[in-house]
């Protein structure tokens, strides 16, 4: 159960080549793979110039070859762009605004997660009345565009002298996330079975003891699955963090912005290509290290409802 | 370990507005090996989970050894449950897979101990205690879960279907060592399957229910040779109940069945002519399989459409004008396809019940 699947790509197309005699190549595969490559390059394209961009140095692009590799690889926009680049008024690189974002995105994490969990443990054993009507509404929330909610909530936070702070954000980040976080876990503690549970209730488990020693220690997939699209969605959030983290807790996304606007004389696009790059390394990061797990869990998401 | 039965009193279980369970009253005696035995969907698994607690009750009453358990929470109730799906906990080793209610109870920690090694003994589980459930066999697992129950030491034992999850040869190893279990340990133990074999094996009394209502209680021999129903007759028995449809009547002493042609004296002592109601009934006889006999000086004739070897016996399909019936054959007779047979059928051991009631006569 805790096991992950295996992906059953490679399993069904070793099915499919298995005892044909010879590999003919069709019309229809070569349009296949024409077309993923073509869309690898589009994709690609932009990424490459970045990189390439961020290792040349100010006068090697100012000649102005776009797709040129870097004829002297320097270094020096990364450091520039990582504590030195001048982030609106202050110049200390975007590496404060990365710890920012490391403290927003840390509680933002752990939060959800758990609250998601008991949520969808209560939802999906516990039925009491009402459930499925607050569970409704709960996804309700989910449809309706963030922004219109952004003035409401600025008061709100003010009122509660939480806005402009850390805590404030973070709040913020818990609150936009139940929606998604209680739909994942309810769907993974439904698609176990209702016995383990009625058993535990034999055994004389209560609330919290069926859920910290049974059905915790049995959510590993799931959360890592809740962790992944926590992590990239509040390091990817602009609006909220501009908004609601105040000037102390910018996260990395809004020192990001102010670096490419303010300019002081010369654009160095170097400086900002790095200081791109370094703004969604973590993200990336995250795609490539766990691509199996993120698509189990959309897939989780999607399937069951 | 004190024995103590179970005493159900006009239940009554609603799923929203339909109505599962309505007014049922069972008494389960202390030490008593009770089966409740229907088709999928009879409210069997539901009048279970009812008595263990899991599901809300409408109306009426649960009482176990004699305290009134209605609202009380399931582990409160002193009893210990066997799932269809095992229902062990994965994360947990087989040892604290069963000890787990004892530690949720606060049970002192060489109390814990002594009783789950007591019950990996009794139940061979010793060399398993430190695995976890996925590192077991199917009939292991159904086993731990069994003990799971055991350390409870409750004094009644709810089962739902716990042998339908394994292959046929591990279901008759257990199920011969869940009669040999409740021999030892003369616990109350209530049952839920959809298996006439497991019922007839295991019960001292079978409960056959139908769309949440109780058919029938009794003994399995009663519950076989003498169904109140229509539907019981129907149920157990494989092959099933031979079932004619036809008129009984009396001529003075004499009860007779016809059928078409067809004309079968039936025994005068087994069917009185007073319970009749007149000198005519439109009826349906029932006819169990081993009480045809083939033999050459048989008043009925039919053609053999099939033979069904078993092994041990064979099951003969014969056609008679148009109606199919089955019969058990124990001997080495040589009977061919497509050929005609005599037989005859045990007028003491007839079934026979109202068309329109369905009941028994």
């Amino acid at each position: 159960m805790s096991a992950p699947v295996p992906t059953t790509a490679h399993v069904t197309q070793r099915r499919v080549t298995r005892g044909r005699p010879a590999r003919r190549v069709r019309p229809a595969r070569i349009g296949i793979y024409v077309f993923l490559v073509v869309s690898a390059l589009f994709f690609l394209t932009p990424l490459y110039v970045m990189v390439v961009t961020s290792l040349k140095s100010m006068d090697e692009i100012r000649q102005g070859f776009l797709f040129g590799l870097p004829q002297q690889i320097t270094f020096e926009p990364w450091r520039v762009a990582w504590s030195e680049v001048c982030t609106g008024v202050s110049c200390d690189g975007i590496r404060t605004g990365f710890w920012n974002s490391v403290s927003i995105a840390a509680p933002s994490v752990i939060f959800p997660i758990l609250i998601g969990a008991v949520n969808g443990y209560a939802l999906s054993f516990w039925r009491s009345r009402g459930a499925d009507w607050l569970f409704a509404t709960l996804l309700l929330g989910a449809f309706i565009p963030a922004q219109v909610m952004i003035y409401p909530l600025v008061k709100v936070l003010a009122t509660a002298h939480l806005f402009g702070s850390l805590p404030g954000i973070v709040v913020i980040h818990i609150i936009f996330s139940m929606p998604v976080m209680t739909l994942l876990f309810r769907n993974y503690y439904a698609s176990l079975p209702q016995e383990l549970f009625k058993a535990a209730r034999v055994d004389g488990g209560g609330f919290w003891r069926i859920f910290f020693q049974l059905m915790l220690p049995m959510s590993t997939p799931i959360i890592v699955v809740g962790a992944i699209m926590q992590v990239t969605g509040v390091w990817n959030d602009y609006i909220f963090g501009l908004v609601f983290a105040g000037r102390e807790n910018l996260p990395m996304t809004v020192q990001l912005n102010n670096v490419i606007n303010t300019t002081t004389g010369e654009r160095l696009y170097n400086v900002n290509m790095a200081a791109t790059i370094l703004t969604s390394a973590v993200p990336l990061l995250v795609y490539f290290v766990s691509g199996r797990w993120f698509v189990r869990g959309i897939a989780a998401g999607a399937v069951k409802g | 370990m004190s024995v103590s039965g179970v005493n159900v009193k006009n239940l009554s279980i609603r799923f929203g507005s339909n109505a599962v369970i309505e007014n049922l009253n069972l008494t389960v005696n202390a030490g008593e090996f009770l089966v409740l035995l229907g088709p999928s969907g009879c409210g069997k698994s539901t009048l279970l989970h009812s008595i263990a607690g899991l599901i809300d009750v409408a109306d009426g009453s649960i009482e176990i050894a004699g305290n009134d358990v209605t609202y009380a929470e399931p582990n409160e109730r002193g009893i210990g449950m066997v799932f269809q799906s095992y229902a062990l906990y994965p994360t947990m080793t087989v040892e604290r897979n069963m000890s787990f209610g004892l530690r949720v109870s606060g049970t002192p920690k060489a109390e814990i101990d002594r009783r789950v090694q007591h019950t990996a003994k009794m139940l061979q589980l010793e060399q398993l205690l430190q695995r976890k459930p996925s590192q077991l066999s199917g009939g292991q697992r159904q086993r731990v879960a069994i003990g799971r129950a055991l350390v409870r030491e409750a004094d009644v034992f709810l089962l739902d279907e716990p042998l339908s999850n394994l292959d046929a040869k591990l279901r008759t190893e257990l199920r011969r060592e869940l009669k040999l279990l409740h021999k030892s340990l003369g616990s109350t133990m209530i049952y839920v399957t959809h298996d006439q074999v497991e019922a007839m094996t295991l019960a001292t009394r079978v409960v056959v229910m139908r769309n949440g209502k109780i058919q029938q209680i009794g003994s399995p021999v009663e519950v076989y040779e003498r169904p109140e129903n229509l539907f019981v007759a129907g149920f157990l028995g494989a092959p099933g109940m031979n079932f004619l449809r036809g008129d009984v009547s009396c001529e003075r002493t004499a009860v007779k069945f016809t059928s078409g042609e067809l004309c079968l004296a039936l025994d005068a002592d087994t069917f009185k002519p007073e319970s009749l109601g007149g000198d005519k009934r439109a009826v349906v006889l029932g006819v169990r399989p081993e009480d045809i006999h083939i033999h050459e000086a048989g008043v009925l004739s039919g053609t053999v459409q099939l033979i069904e070897p078993m092994g041990n016996h064979r099951v003969v399909w014969i056609d008679m004008n148009g109606v199919t019936l089955s019969a058990v054959l124990h001997d080495e007779m040589d009977i061919r396809v497509d050929t005609p047979i005599r037989f005859s059928c045990d007028a003491r051991r007839l079934s026979c019940f109202d068309q329109t009631t369905e009941q028994r006569l």
